[in-house]
């Protein structure tokens, strides 16, 4: 084709490359720092689901989720937990989970205050459309390239590449929430003298509290599937069980391991789904 | 326009009384509203200006003062710019040029904090459609003012639910705004607004999304509501009869323009061109007419102290059968029929003291017409116009009270 056409290869690649030394060479502080906090977050996350003996850590956990939604998702939660335990996958499964919950702690305080600059600033909305439509359009694959060199193998990487990508929906669905808070409540508030700051936490948060919940239920599965792809740079967990399961052909530990992601899944989207909002912040 | 400007110009060291001052406001929606100032003080209509400019004309040339403790109406179709004038005046929308004073000071010179702190003191607003936040219960809406103030908790709740209790949901309390039938939400708009204990009121078309027999309920409550905690309410509204019957005074809006400030008889009597004219041509005379419009005056009357005599004489030249008994300060003391003043004159009786009837039907200057058509209706003795110290003002008898009508309502026709 270059032949018929008759031009170089732009070198876009290189571009990138060039970047990359670049940022490397000149924000390795950054970076490091980064890598610290990053680490230390998955680390407390991990340890505390891994500090008490896995029967005690089910128990606790359906009782945290009995309180935060109801007894069913509570009970299947043990069971799912339990059956995880069982196939062998407890350290590697709560390693995945620490991994989620600290991607998307991070995708959360990020994302929230982001979407709610879209909803306030024209500007800034316009800004964030294209980037977030990039963001979400490229596959979760090429998010490991740049973490990679940035901050090497490891779990840091994986969570970075992890919050980038999971990160989309809770920007986007924060700013629709808040624009959606009807025009007369707004008058409303302001009528009654609120400042900025009220309006945001009395009036506008609450109201668009159902719809940042989608946007936090869409975040925690996109981490768990870009944690699970993740494995590849060294962020273990089930991940990487699937990863060795494909590479030796071992299909019962693949399936297995596969498994205790469809059932980290579950629990997952159950518990965000059905998260107590206050009454009469129904969707409406 | 301008002249009626510099005169109240020179007015304004003596506004103390006033509580809202309006001068020369004007609120132009668009990019440029200089440009369409100007065409507008060169005469052009509002929709000229749009197809010309651009530009949207809100407000134009607005001047008007509203009196502590009134209810003032702004009353207009839909675009009449009502709604906008009202919002101008806690700057809710921020006029283009003139000037508002409330207790004096310059609501147009504000700061941020300024405007905060009249927004959560002075003047609070009830809105159309309610308007109260789904995700509280009514009395955390109730007491939202309060809250954005910095209230502690109990002391806020505590506000609240007095003023809860005062519009008649006390029980309600810890329901939600979506549990309530609109009459009720509007209750909760109203003491959400009373909370904060305000000296103004802005209602804007605060009953009309109330079914017709709701709203008659609601204006009667505000009324009611009104006598006890006197507040100044601006009320903006696009239903006549409603401007009328809580209106102290109605200012009529057309494009804008405030085209005539008025008590209710104003308006109805003395409409000040043909678009309020036709504007008040169906209203029901007779709930807005009130006794001093229709009622003779002087009264024919004689002192209790004549005799029977003179009491026949001015019978007969006035041509009635019977006549009202006043005292030396023309306060009323009764009635004496031809018929009994004709005995007492056989009898030779001195003064009119053994046959004056004191049964007589009464009415105050401000009673509705209404009101005294059937008292008219049941009775043969004429109706007596007093004041509160029973002074007699005039008197109403059945052919003055149609004529009364016939001429006002040719007067609005």
């Amino acid at each position: 084709m270059s032949n018929i056409i008759n031009l170089p290869k732009i070198p876009i690649g290189k571009w990138v490359d060039a970047f990359v030394v670049f940022l490397s060479t000149y924000f390795g502080g950054f970076f490091d720092l980064v890598t610290e906090v990053g680490e230390t977050i998955i680390v407390s996350f991990s340890d505390a689901l891994l500090w008490a003996p896995p029967i005690i850590t089910i128990l606790v956990l359906a009782g945290l989720i009995g309180l935060l939604t109801n007894y069913k998702i509570a009970l299947g939660t043990t069971i799912g937990l339990l059956l995880i335990y069982n196939l062998g996958m407890w350290e590697p499964g709560m390693n995945t989970l620490a991994l989620v919950l600290s991607s998307t702690v991070l995708a959360l305080v990020i994302g929230i205050p982001i979407g709610i600059l879209t909803a306030w600033n024209d500007l800034a909305d316009r800004i964030s459309r294209p980037v977030l439509d990039f963001m979400q359009t490229m596959p979760p694959f090429v998010y490991l390239v740049p973490a990679v060199i940035l901050f090497d193998i490891g779990e840091v990487p994986a969570m970075v590449a992890t919050v980038i990508f999971a990160m989309p929906p809770v920007i986007r669905l924060t700013g629709l929430g808040i624009r959606q808070v009807p025009a007369e409540l707004i008058e409303a508030a302001k009528a009654f003298g609120s400042t900025r700051h009220q309006m945001l936490i009395k009036v506008q948060i609450p109201l668009a509290l159902p719809t940042i919940m989608a946007g936090i239920n869409q975040c925690i599965m996109l981490a768990l599937s870009m944690v699970v792809i993740a494995a590849m740079i060294g962020a273990g967990g089930l991940g990487g069980e699937v990863l060795r399961g494909l590479q030796r052909l071992d299909v019962p530990r693949g399936f297995e391991s596969g498994l205790a992601i469809v059932i980290v899944a579950i629990i997952l989207d159950r518990i965000t789904q059905n998260i107590k909002v206050r009454r009469g912040a129904k969707a409406s | 326009m301008a002249e009626s400007y510099e005169k109240q110009t020179i007015e304004r060291d003596t506004e103390v009384e006033k509580k809202i001052v309006v001068r020369v406001l004007s609120k132009i929606f668009g990019d440029h509203p200089m440009k369409a100032l100007k065409l507008i003080k060169e005469g052009l209509s509002k929709e000229e200006i749009r197809a010309k400019t651009r530009q949207t004309v809100g407000v134009y040339d607005a001047n008007f003062e509203v009196f502590a403790g009134e209810v003032f109406v702004l009353m207009g179709l839909s675009g009449s710019g009502k709604s906008t004038l009202m919002r101008c005046l806690n700057r809710l929308i921020e006029p283009t040029s003139g000037e508002i004073f409330i207790d004096g000071q310059d609501i147009m010179k504000l700061d941020d904090v300024g405007l905060l702190e009249l927004r959560r003191k002075t003047a609070s607003m009830v809105f159309q459609r309610f308007a109260l936040f789904p995700h509280r219960t009514v009395i955390s809406n109730v007491a939202f003012g309060l809250e954005i103030q910095g209230m502690a908790e109990q002391e806020r709740l505590e506000k609240a639910q007095q003023v809860l209790d005062m519009v008649g949901l006390k029980q309600w309390a810890n329901a939600y705004p979506d549990q309530l039938s609109g009459g009720m939400q509007q209750r909760v708009g109203l003491a959400r607004a009373l909370a904060n204990d305000p000296d103004i009121l802005l209602m804007d078309e605060a009953f009309s999304a109330l079914d017709p027999l709701i709203r008659r309920e609601m204006q009667g409550e505000l009324l009611a509501l009104q006598s006890k905690v006197n507040k100044t309410i601006i009320f903006v509204t696009h239903d006549l009869d409603e401007a009328l019957r809580i209106g102290d005074r109605i200012a009529l809006m057309k494009d804008g323009h405030i085209v005539q400030i008025g008590t209710p008889e104003d308006i109805l009597t003395n409409p000040a061109d043909e678009y309020v004219r036709k504007f008040v041509e169906d209203v029901d005379m007779t709930k807005i007419l009130v006794a001093e419009g229709v009622m003779k005056k002087p009264a024919e009357a004689v002192a209790l102290k004549e005799g029977p005599r003179v009491a026949l004489r001015a019978m007969r030249e006035a041509g009635i059968s019977s006549i009202f008994v006043v005292d030396k300060e023309r306060r009323l003391q009764g009635i004496v029929t031809a018929e009994d003043a004709f005995q007492a004159q056989e009898q030779g009786a001195k003064d009119l003291t053994e046959i004056v009837q004191s049964d007589v039907p009464l009415a105050t200057p401000e009673t509705p017409i209404s009101e005294l058509i059937p008292v008219l209706a049941d009775s043969r003795f004429p109706v007596a116009v007093i004041d509160a110290d029973r002074k007699l003002l005039g008197v109403i008898v059945r052919g003055a009270l149609l004529a009364g009508m016939v001429k006002k309502a040719g007067e609005v026709q």
